[in-house]
């Protein structure tokens, strides 16, 4: 009987595995690939040590005053030092506790809707929310003392133009795709002009005329806050673009749908609300984030008509006597802050892509 | 009550009492405005474009002095907003091409480089790049007495600008242009001589190198011939600042830099989905059919990648256009800095200049979506 060895697996040889292997196949493998390579090897030397050298190794973090700064890198003591400015703008710093209550509230807002399974308590939260936070951060009722918009500025007032202008410009938006879509001739026309219209001009024309013109709209004594105004028109803006959106979405739905729904004797509002709407917007998700992204980014432009965001804070900061010549400082501070919020938003749209992807490969 | 149930009719009632709400919120602003103009005593109409602007321009593509009506103020930011959008659009399509074509490498390292460029530049407000290299980078340069110099002191960068010769068209600059435009013309000649003999017979003829000898050597034998004198005027370094060339100034710099770094990033993305939509069973049929992946790529994928990425390509040159406006906030004269700024500071009259310079872009964005749909008529794939 014959008795059989077992023989041990081999190992895959060397060159076919492993670190090397990966380096020669992906980073060496032709002539070509490997003059790429050592350019792209040359260009974060380049870039990536005096960046780190700059901001890290040489830079100062300690210390309260510009004298404090002996390293000859960044001095971040400057953003340590102005960081309530860049969080608030002139927010008196004694009522800064209700927008830090409004903040909290927010997360808690977002992680109850978590739970929260019915669309109709969801608004009402929401909605309540708004209202809360508005006379948090306003003031003027329950004894806390009113902070005019003048002193509104930083983080605070980007976060406070991108969410007016996000909550606002969805249900218009929605309402004028409606028309967009719809069959009656006159709605339709009414509708196209008003986006083709907005999205023809850039924002800051826009802003021009809301800050300028919107007043002489109005009889004499109704006068608007800067701020509104700013809020009026980026909100106007950005419904143009979310109506084109979700537009997209509804043409992505099949007329069975809306065959179906009228069978069902729905009434219009019924047929768009309960079954278009959900579908239509399933498919903008994506789309949505993108556009409110770029609302998010579009917000800088309100120092433009004088408003003090975070993006303007930099210039008020650095114009400190003490403090002159940071601005490099500023700008790589708020740099990061809108990097890193954009891009976060821009990974989840890419999650919610994958998420509503019903027909993946 | 029958009636008001029929479909027809209540559509018709609901547009008309839209067209009602329109109308009468149009007569209602229409009215206020009317009143508060003439409270505040502003003068309407369009006169003020015909009386003197009273201002000088730091930098005018035209003649205009301080003299000059604001039509020609208009006409001056006008002209700046369009070479700006010219060079943007020139220079953001050529580095969008190549990190659109880099992101797709399969080199490891390359294609990481450019998603992070990509990922990077896309995720940072525009205006807030247009200031950093404002005023961080370029107001960091040296002043014209250190100034930077490359090529024996021809070219100079420094913090009133980058500052090259300048040229006229002489003789010699013409016959290089000459040479240039004959060598696109012939290149276009031979190119479709070479598809049609393709056609008919198969026999392909690779235009490419024959080009690039054209656009290198005919301008060459132009300058060649015609006497070897460009008549460059080199700046020289005054008491204080370079007098002569050409400087191009920091704040043109600072907003194209911006604007293509920013717009580079959407070309980018929309030449890769386009390539990445040509489905993979065209790859692998043009490798059966034994074409080299140059001919495959040349001949099946580009085709086809570029009828996908051409019109999102156009709406991002629609949003440079549109974004050339953020030159307010470094002082660059385009049509929103000095038109609706000064202008509108010294006249009064916002309702007329910001109409006219909405109606500007309205007219832009309406040209480039006839040019779309022009585009996608003429590239829509034709079924037999």
């Amino acid at each position: 009987m014959a008795v059989f060895q077992t023989i041990q697996t081999q190992e895959a040889p060397s060159n076919t595995k492993g670190v090397a292997h990966w380096i020669r196949v992906n980073l060496f493998s032709t002539p070509a690939n490997i003059a790429m390579s050592f350019t792209a090897i040359a260009l974060l030397f380049w870039i990536i040590p005096p960046f780190v050298q700059w901001a890290y190794v040489d830079a100062n973090f300690v210390g309260d005053t510009r004298e404090d700064c002996t390293g000859g890198g960044a001095c971040w003591v400057f953003i340590k030092m102005k960081l309530d400015m860049f969080m608030y703008g002139f927010y008196p710093a004694i009522e800064v506790w209700r927008l830090k209550t409004a903040l909290v509230l927010f997360l808690f807002v977002i992680a109850a809707f978590k739970y929260l399974k019915n669309n109709k308590l969801i608004f009402l939260v929401f909605s309540l929310y708004m209202v809360v936070a508005y006379i948090l951060v306003s003031g003027g009722y329950f004894g806390l003392e009113t902070v005019p918009t003048n002193k509104w500025g930083g983080l605070m007032l980007t976060i406070v133009v991108a969410t007016v202008g996000i909550v606002f410009s969805f249900p218009i938006g929605i309402i004028i795709a409606f028309g967009r879509a719809s069959s009656l001739p006159v709605i339709r026309s009414i509708c196209v002009t008003y986006v083709e219209f907005i999205r023809g001009v850039p924002l800051i024309t826009i802003l021009f005329m809301s800050s300028i013109i919107l007043p002489l709209f109005f009889p004499e004594g109704m006068t608007f806050d800067k701020l509104l105004r700013a809020l009026i028109g980026i909100t106007f803006f950005q419904a143009a673009y979310v109506a084109e959106i979700i537009r997209g979405g509804l043409q992505s739905i099949p007329q069975g749908q809306y065959e179906a729904a009228d069978a069902q004797g729905f009434s219009y509002w019924q047929k768009m609300l309960l079954i278009i709407l959900p579908q239509a917007l399933k498919v903008a998700i994506p789309n949505l984030v993108g556009a409110f992204i770029s609302l998010l980014q579009d917000t800088t432009l309100v120092l433009i008509i004088g408003l003090f965001d975070l993006l303007a804070m930099v210039r008020v900061a650095s114009a400190d006597s003490s403090w002159i010549g940071m601005e490099t400082e500023g700008y790589v501070f708020v740099t990061f802050v809108f990097w890193a919020f954009c891009y976060f938003m821009s990974l989840y749209s890419k999650k919610l892509e994958y998420r509503y992807n019903t027909n993946l490969k | 009550m029958g009636l008001l149930r029929n479909q027809k009719v209540r559509g018709f009632i609901f547009q008309l009492l839209s067209v009602i709400a329109v109308v009468a919120f149009l007569f209602y602003i229409g009215t206020n405005t009317m009143t508060n103009i003439e409270q505040r005593g502003i003068t309407t109409g369009f006169a003020f474009l015909d009386s003197t602007a009273g201002f000088g321009i730091d930098e005018s593509p035209i003649a205009y002095q301080e003299s000059d009506t604001h039509f020609r103020v208009f006409l001056v930011g006008l002209s700046n907003t369009i070479i700006v959008s010219l060079v943007g659009i020139i220079f953001a399509t050529i580095l969008g091409l190549i990190i659109g074509i880099l992101r797709l490498s399969k080199n490891y390292l390359v294609a990481k480089l450019a998603s992070a460029y990509i990922d990077i530049f896309r995720n940072i407000p525009l205006l807030l790049q247009i200031l950093f290299w404002y005023n961080v980078v370029l107001k960091a340069m040296p002043s014209p007495k250190e100034s930077f110099s490359f090529f024996n002191e021809t070219f100079f960068i420094n913090n009133r600008g980058f500052i090259m010769p300048d040229f006229s068209f002489n003789a010699t600059m013409l016959s290089i242009l000459a040479g240039f435009v004959i060598a696109v013309l012939a290149i276009y000649v031979l190119n479709r001589w070479a598809n049609n003999r393709q056609e008919l017979t198969g026999e392909t003829l690779s235009v490419l190198p024959i080009g690039f000898t054209l656009v290198l050597f005919l301008p060459l034998i132009g300058y060649v011939v015609s006497g070897t004198d460009l008549q460059l005027d080199y700046a020289t370094l005054g008491a204080f600042n370079f007098e002569g060339g050409k400087t191009i100034s920091p704040e043109f710099l600072a907003l194209t830099f911006a604007l293509v770094i920013y717009t580079a990033t959407f070309i980018a993305e929309a030449i890769r989905s386009g390539i990445e939509a040509v489905k993979t069973g065209q790859k692998e049929a043009s490798a059966s059919l034994g074409l080299t992946n140059y001919q495959a790529l040349k001949l099946v994928v580009l085709p086809q990648a570029i009828r996908i990425a051409i019109p999102p390509t156009i709406n991002q040159y629609l949003n440079l256009v549109k974004n050339s406006s953020l030159a307010a906030a470094i002082g660059y004269p385009d049509i929103v800095t000095i038109f609706s700024g000064t202008s509108l500071n010294q006249v009064g009259q916002a309702i007329e200049i910001i109409a006219i310079t909405m109606a500007v872009y309205l007219v832009v964005s309406l040209l480039v979506s006839a040019l779309l749909n022009y585009i996608n008529h003429k590239m829509k794939i034709k079924e037999r």
